[in-house]
């Protein structure tokens, strides 16, 4: 039999242990979380919160053929997030028949908005370069660069990713700055980002502007919507998941969404554990003191 | 899958759990991939700036179009490196505070319009009881003031004054945690596309 006292220190045992629990341990658990429902995946249900309609309403209520420009400011680190955001909105304009034309201001994001591109050029092979859809490339510059679109856009990008002038492009013919474009999609990975389309082109130009971003920086970006600078906001790997539910087009995002939902669980219960071991310890040694 | 295919995803299988390996501890393997990459990336873009700014931008204006003007930056540019020296280091100032002036001159006239001004007449909506958008402006308005009253540190933080801050610091806590609730949420999303490489080329290569 274990008397009261016992029971005590096996408790204050156990909760120091949990407490000091080896974080490789919680490294265990996340791994798990991950790859038992990528291997079996449920497919949880998941809603469609306000920003991403509102960023998918915004494209949907535009006029046919309208020039949208897509700016893909963001590289191989944030791809997990944004390449899925990045290949969807390609599709949605795709799939309406406007017209895209594509640009970064991240050195290494050029190769990765041609491969979306391709991607999403599979499904719409009728599509031609040059007409429906252009890659104006990368250019250095940052916020410098989005000011001087606001002068002249052929002036800031002479020539496109392929090398052709950009003022022979039949896609180009009548877009001079930027109320030429209907409206400015930007995918953004960091600095330059959405924070600097909404600090120099937004304010400055009055442009429709929307944005797709990483988890990470989305709490900046909320207030955005509700004053107005934003049209709509897709925030990390869930809000390309919702996208891509209004799209009914499953793609990564939406495929890791049941790996998402787990991992946040175990998560949750790991500091819901660390705070029970802190406070019934806490409580313990206070009734050790008395 | 080629042959190609299979030797270079197992090469970036290898790196990526090389990576992982770190969680368990330090070692060789961690090492290697972590010089990789610092090395591949500083080449490549230095590759790509080469291409994409040096030759547009200084090479083709002033060799080909005899745009000599473009010198003036060039040289400014230059000037950065002088970091690397002790005694030519104070000349690198001179570029950083041409850069630091553009800076400023592009961003501060815009700065107040946008991250201040909207977003306050944000903050000023209608509020009220009768709706959830009233309310969801009322909580908004509610939330801001209490904050700015924490940071307000010219009157002590007691009485009702107190209540008011402790608010504050609730509304700020709400804010951090959604921030840390979304940087788990994107760091977790690295670490699905990782597996999901994995599974994607372990599957194709034994065939399961």
């Amino acid at each position: 039999m274990v008397d009261s006292g016992q029971w005590t220190v096996i408790m204050k045992k156990i909760l120091e242990k949990l407490e000091n629990m080896d974080r490789r341990i919680i490294f265990i658990f996340i791994a798990l979380s991950i790859a038992i429902p990528l291997l079996f995946p449920v497919n949880l249900n998941f809603s469609v919160t306000q920003p991403v309609q509102s960023f998918y309403d915004a494209i949907e209520n535009l006029p046919p053929g309208s020039k949208v420009l897509v700016s893909c400011d963001y590289d191989p680190s944030s791809m997990p997030e944004l390449y899925p955001m990045n290949i969807a909105v390609f599709y949605q304009l795709f799939k309406r028949g406007d017209k895209i034309i594509t640009m970064q201001l991240w050195a290494t994001g050029t190769l990765l908005v041609e491969r979306a591109m391709n991607e999403v050029l599979k499904e719409f092979p009728d599509k031609k370069y040059g007409v429906d859809y252009v890659n104006l490339g990368f250019k250095e510059g940052r916020e410098v660069v989005m000011v001087s679109m606001g002068t002249s856009i052929p002036r800031t990008f002479p020539t496109d990713y392929r090398g052709n002038k950009v003022e022979t492009l039949p896609i180009m013919q009548g877009v001079n700055t930027f109320d030429d474009l209907t409206l400015l999609m930007n995918i953004s990975g960091g600095l330059p980002g959405t924070k600097e389309w909404v600090l120099q082109v937004q304010s400055r130009f009055h442009v429709k502007l929307g944005s797709g971003c990483t988890a990470v920086s989305a709490p900046e970006f909320y207030p955005y919507i509700q004053s107005g600078q934003l049209v709509g906001l897709l925030g990390g790997m869930k809000g390309a998941a919702e996208y891509e539910k209004l799209l009914k087009r499953p793609g990564s995002a939406a495929r890791g969404m049941d790996a998402q939902s787990v991992s946040h669980i175990v998560v949750f219960l790991f500091i819901f554990i660390g705070n029970v071991a802190f406070f019934a310890l806490k409580k313990s040694k206070k009734r050790l003191k008395v | 899958m080629g042959t190609g295919e299979i030797l270079w995803n197992g090469l970036a299988l290898f790196l990526t759990l090389s990576i992982f390996s770190i969680l368990y501890k330090d070692n060789p393997f961690y090492k290697i991939a972590e010089h990789l990459v610092v090395g591949v990336s500083a080449g490549y873009f230095a590759i790509i700036l080469y291409y994409n700014s040096f030759i547009p931008k200084v090479w083709v204006p002033v060799v080909h179009e005899s745009k000599f003007l473009y010198i003036l930056p060039t040289i400014l540019g230059v000037l950065m490196w002088t970091r690397f020296s002790r005694k030519w280091s104070w000349v690198s100032r001179y570029p950083i505070a041409a850069y630091m002036g553009i800076g400023m001159g592009v961003a501060i006239p815009v700065t107040m319009q946008a991250y201040i001004l909207v977003p306050l007449y944000a903050t000023m909506q209608p509020i009220g009881f009768t709706s959830m958008a009233l309310f969801n402006n009322l909580l908004v308005a509610a939330g801001v003031l209490c904050a700015l009253v924490y940071f307000f540190f010219s009157k002590e933080h007691t009485g009702a004054f107190g209540g008011v801050a402790k608010v504050g610091i609730w509304t700020l806590m709400v804010g951090f945690g959604a921030g840390f609730g979304l940087t788990v949420m994107g760091r977790v999303s690295l670490l699905i596309e990782r597996f999901t490489f994995m599974r994607d080329y372990l599957q194709k290569l034994f065939g399961f």
